[in-house]
């Protein structure tokens, strides 16, 4: 059933359009300024570059300040995985189902050289960066990284949240105000 | 320093040591003595050595293989014996075909022979018979073939999950990328 406005062609749809474009923004950004401050972290954490995230999670360079302060040990609960260290083969079933496990919405973090590339473990056991088996929002470098680095990569990952796009309708017609939607 | 073991190993088991010369044994570049036992008596010279109440080598720190590729017999298994009473270190050689590569275990004697062998299996793809728990040790249990023999591929790599495929100029360094059948 047609309303009249759809008798006239091409204008209103636009201005439907830019009504859905300036809800959606409105949304977004309240949705990535929300989510960008309260990111709980999974630590998978495999090796030696955990010395470094404890540090980073401690009093000195404190990673609350950038509302990343809860580590959530079951990735029900988890937004954000922090692949901290060196994966193998052996492991990377486990990445995975881990990755699997986490509820949208998510993010990837691969702390250290390891975790990014394979670092120097360039040999038959190990997976050559986890972006093979995972996909990554962010690289932290470094052998293993300092807190500072990471910090910037948190700082990188809150300006991707932020800037990302959340569609209301997903390609579907919107209903119609005080219409019943319409049968097929 | 702990010449007399293998003065004492080579007079009791003048059959059971082979290797260069009379004696058999050498005293190795860090200075611990050494010495060839044949596979056959290997466990009697191991249970001799734990048990006799003037030698007491009561530990076995590290058991591992080497692999020289080319020579005949090709491998060799490494006991390193530790006495903790005396302080004395001493380490046992057993040469292994690859056609043949089958040792006893000596589990029985030292508990903490376990792992080490399966390292071995694992690695080296050594069995030992007698072994309680004969399983791969680091590699899961799809992975085909033993990674540390020298004819296998430097970056033989055997995922369990599909990967991303990755051009081959990507690769650095000698060694093939993937693992050749």
């Amino acid at each position: 059933m047609s309303t009249e406005l759809d008798a006239i062609p091409s204008i209103i749809p636009t201005r439907r359009d830019d009504a859905i474009g300036a809800l959606e923004k409105m949304v977004s950004k309240g949705l990535g300024w929300a989510r960008k401050y309260s990111l709980f972290q999974y630590p998978f954490v495999t090796a030696c570059c955990g010395m470094e995230y404890m540090t980073l999670a401690s009093a000195r360079y404190d990673l609350d300040r950038f509302g990343a302060a809860l580590p959530r040990f079951s990735p029900r609960q988890a937004d954000l995985l922090m692949v901290v260290g060196t994966v193998n083969c052996k492991q990377a079933p486990i990445l995975r189902r881990v990755w699997e496990s986490i509820s949208e919405p998510k993010w990837v973090m691969a702390f250290g050289v390891c975790a990014s590339s394979g670092g120097f473990y360039d040999n038959y056991a190990t997976v050559q960066g986890i972006d093979r088996i995972i996909p990554v929002d962010v690289y932290v470098p470094g052998c293993p990284p300092r807190p500072e680095q990471v910090l910037d990569g948190i700082m990188m990952l809150q300006a991707k949240i932020q800037g990302q796009h959340h569609q209301l309708t997903q390609g579907k017609p919107l209903p119609v105000l005080g219409q019943a939607p319409r049968q097929r | 320093m702990a010449k007399v073991v293998i003065d004492a190993l080579v007079e009791r088991f003048r059959d059971a040591v082979q290797g260069d010369g009379v004696t058999g044994a050498y005293t190795g570049a860090g200075g611990d003595d050494a010495a060839f036992v044949r596979r056959e008596r290997l466990v009697e010279v191991c249970q001799f050595l734990r048990d006799d109440p003037g030698l007491q080598f009561n530990m076995a720190p590290y058991i591992t293989a080497v692999d020289y590729l080319g020579q005949e017999p090709r491998f060799e298994v490494v006991y390193n014996l530790l006495s903790t009473t005396r302080g004395w270190r001493i380490r046992l050689r057993v040469k292994v075909a690859e056609q043949d590569a089958v040792l006893p275990s000596v589990c029985a004697i030292w508990r903490g022979a376990n792992w080490f062998e399966r390292y071995c299996f694992d690695m080296y793809g050594i069995t030992f018979t007698g072994h309680p728990d004969h399983r791969r040790l680091y590699m899961y249990d799809e992975f085909v073939g033993h990674p540390l023999r020298k004819d296998y591929p430097l970056r033989g790599r055997q995922p369990l999950v599909t990967e991303l495929e990755v051009p081959e100029e990507q690769f650095r360094g000698p060694g093939p990328a993937r693992r050749s059948e």
